[in-house]
């Protein structure tokens, strides 16, 4: 049996995504820059699906910009909106402890081009506490960054309480939503959010293809120049089957976003409640209330995380030791030591995250899998 | 994931051989890496100058473990000196090469040996009160236990 609850990491593709995307390989083939009827044809149906995206995220349709992920997106808003907004009385830019690579990286490339970077830590709990954003936040910041859900441990952030402290101080507000469809709703005017970042193989749309929605009142340096497309803001030919797929998953995310969620959030609640049961010594790790139904962050005492996850891959169930992007790198969670999790359980920890087509069957079998793993990884541990 | 582990490291992660304690070795040691945070503790029973037993516990990915396995297997029955020499590229040769990444598990594990035949010799050299050797005061301590979830963070809770 193989049981892939890896999703935070990419999901599969939903077969009614590429039954939309196929045109557009063979078929309607033509470049949306190009004026003849075929490639206007494509242009048509590019602004159609830039409409779609703009209305499940309350924004306007010319602020959706496509890009090849969520990677492009972070750095071009991250950057881009720094760069463009600089002047001697703004020169700072602060982001949250637990981002993404793709937003730290940016961060501290910004930082080499001699801005001030702030980080913003969290709590035990893994959540962002709004005190502490009013600490170091000031009239020379001009955008603070942070994460509607981390992609470790699901951990949900208030992005509307934070954004209205970045407006009151005359910032500009960012959230990568990445891990957040359709766990939250989006309403970017609503939330005061002027910033966001999505990535389609996520939530069962392709890979390659993100966006980055930008309120268009904003400046913004565009960090891909070339043929002048996305309003001059991301050149590059568009991605038209990447495209009509990122904006198809997205309708079927928060169009079957109810039976989802509860789907989902009783699968995780099982899981979690077997676990308990059948495993001792563990610990879930950041916020069990506010975080998203799909994903569990757990700490096994005594053993360590690769160790687990090979031995659970052999068995065909596939995990993650914290994210997926750090797979090849042998230090500790970042996240995790943000926490302030002990140093004896940063290496100990597995990434659980759960999608659209995971059953109890699948869970079960994942429990005993588990059950075997970590008792055969216990019985030659040198700290039990 | 990108570790192409092969078939020899998955083969000894999946089934190590040697592993466990020794109840009075005549040589003990600990080594961990302050970067990946893994463990390794080795065990060691020496007879006529030759390894007569060697064991490990492993807190360590899964090369760790299996580059334990091999070099204990491969120790077993080396003179001291012999396995003292033993050199971290055999083992991973023996594996069949191991990703970049990884390569320190190997040395981590060679290292660690050489610590606990290290830890046998200077019982040599100290004359213990005790006479007989062997039953010497190697009473070494077992590993700390440096979890202390139960007590820290209530498990259950929630
Ligand atoms: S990763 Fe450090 S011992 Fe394996």
């Amino acid at each position: 049996m193989k049981v892939y609850l890896d999703n935070a990491a990419t999901t599969k593709l939903d077969p009614r995504v590429l039954k939309k995307m196929e045109p557009y390989f063979m078929k309607e083939y033509g470049n949306a820059s190009s004026i003849h009827d075929l490639g206007q044809n494509a242009f048509q149906d590019l602004i159609k699906a830039k409409e779609k995206v703009a209305k499940l995220i309350g924004g306007e349709t010319n602020g959706v910009i496509f890009t090849s992920g969520a990677t492009e997106a972070n750095n071009l808003i991250i950057k881009g909106v720094a760069l463009a907004n600089r002047n001697e009385k703004k020169n700072k830019i602060i982001v949250s402890s637990i981002e993404h690579p793709c937003v730290m990286e940016s961060a501290k490339f910004l930082a080499r081009a001699g801005f001030k970077v702030e980080f913003i830590p969290v709590n035990s709990e893994g959540l962002i506490e709004a005190k502490e954003l009013e600490k170091l936040i000031d009239k020379e910041t001009i955008l603070v960054s942070v994460m509607a859900v981390n992609n470790e441990i699901g951990t949900i952030q208030d992005i509307a309480a934070l954004a209205k402290i970045a407006h009151a101080h005359g910032a500009y507000f960012h959230t990568d939503a990445v891990q957040a469809i359709p766990y939250l709703k989006l309403d970017v005017k609503k939330m005061g959010i002027d910033f966001l970042s999505l990535s389609a193989h996520k939530f069962y749309g392709p890979k390659g293809v993100g966006a980055a929605y930008v309120n268009r009142q904003i400046k913004i340096q565009p960090q891909i120049i070339g043929g002048g497309q996305e309003d001059g803001l991301r050149a590059g030919t568009y991605n038209l089957p990447g495209i009509i797929g990122l904006a198809e998953a997205l309708e079927l995310a928060y169009k079957e976003r109810d039976i989802y969620l509860k789907k989902v959030t009783a699968l995780r609640d099982y899981f979690w409640q077997k676990i308990q049961q059948e495993i001792p010594e563990l610990k879930l790790n950041g916020s069990l209330k506010k975080r998203v139904p799909a994903n569990l962050n757990i700490m096994f005492g005594y053993i360590e995380g690769e160790a687990i996850l090979m031995d659970l891959s052999y068995k065909g169930v596939y995990v993650s030791t914290g994210s997926a992007c750090s797979a090849s790198d042998l230090r500790a969670s970042y996240v995790l030591k943000s926490m302030g999790l002990d140093k004896n359980f940063l290496n100990s920890n597995i990434r659980f995250s759960l999608g659209r087509f995971n059953n109890k069957e699948g869970i079960d079998y994942t429990i005993r899998a588990l059950k075997a793993t970590v008792k055969r990884l216990r019985s030659f541990s040198p700290i039990n | 994931m990108a570790l192409n582990y092969t078939k020899k490291t998955l083969d000894n992660f999946l089934k190590p051989k040697n592993v466990g304690k020794i109840n009075k070795p005549d040589g003990y040691a600990q080594i961990g890496n302050m970067v990946c945070g893994d463990q390794l503790d080795f065990f060691l029973k020496v007879e006529k100058g030759k390894i007569k037993d060697v064991k490990f516990l492993s807190f360590g990915c899964a090369s760790n473990i299996a580059t334990a396995s091999v070099l204990t297997e491969k120790v077993k029955g080396m003179t001291i000196a012999e396995a003292k020499k033993y050199p971290w590229q055999k083992v991973v040769a023996e594996l069949g090469g191991l990703p970049n990444q990884k390569v320190h598990c190997s040395i981590m594990a060679v290292d660690g040996l050489k610590k606990a035949i290290a830890d046998y010799e200077k019982s040599l050299t100290v004359k213990p009160v005790a006479s007989k050797k062997g039953a010497v005061s190697k009473q070494k301590p077992t590993p700390k236990k440096n979890l202390t979830i139960k007590k820290k963070t209530p498990v259950k809770k929630k």
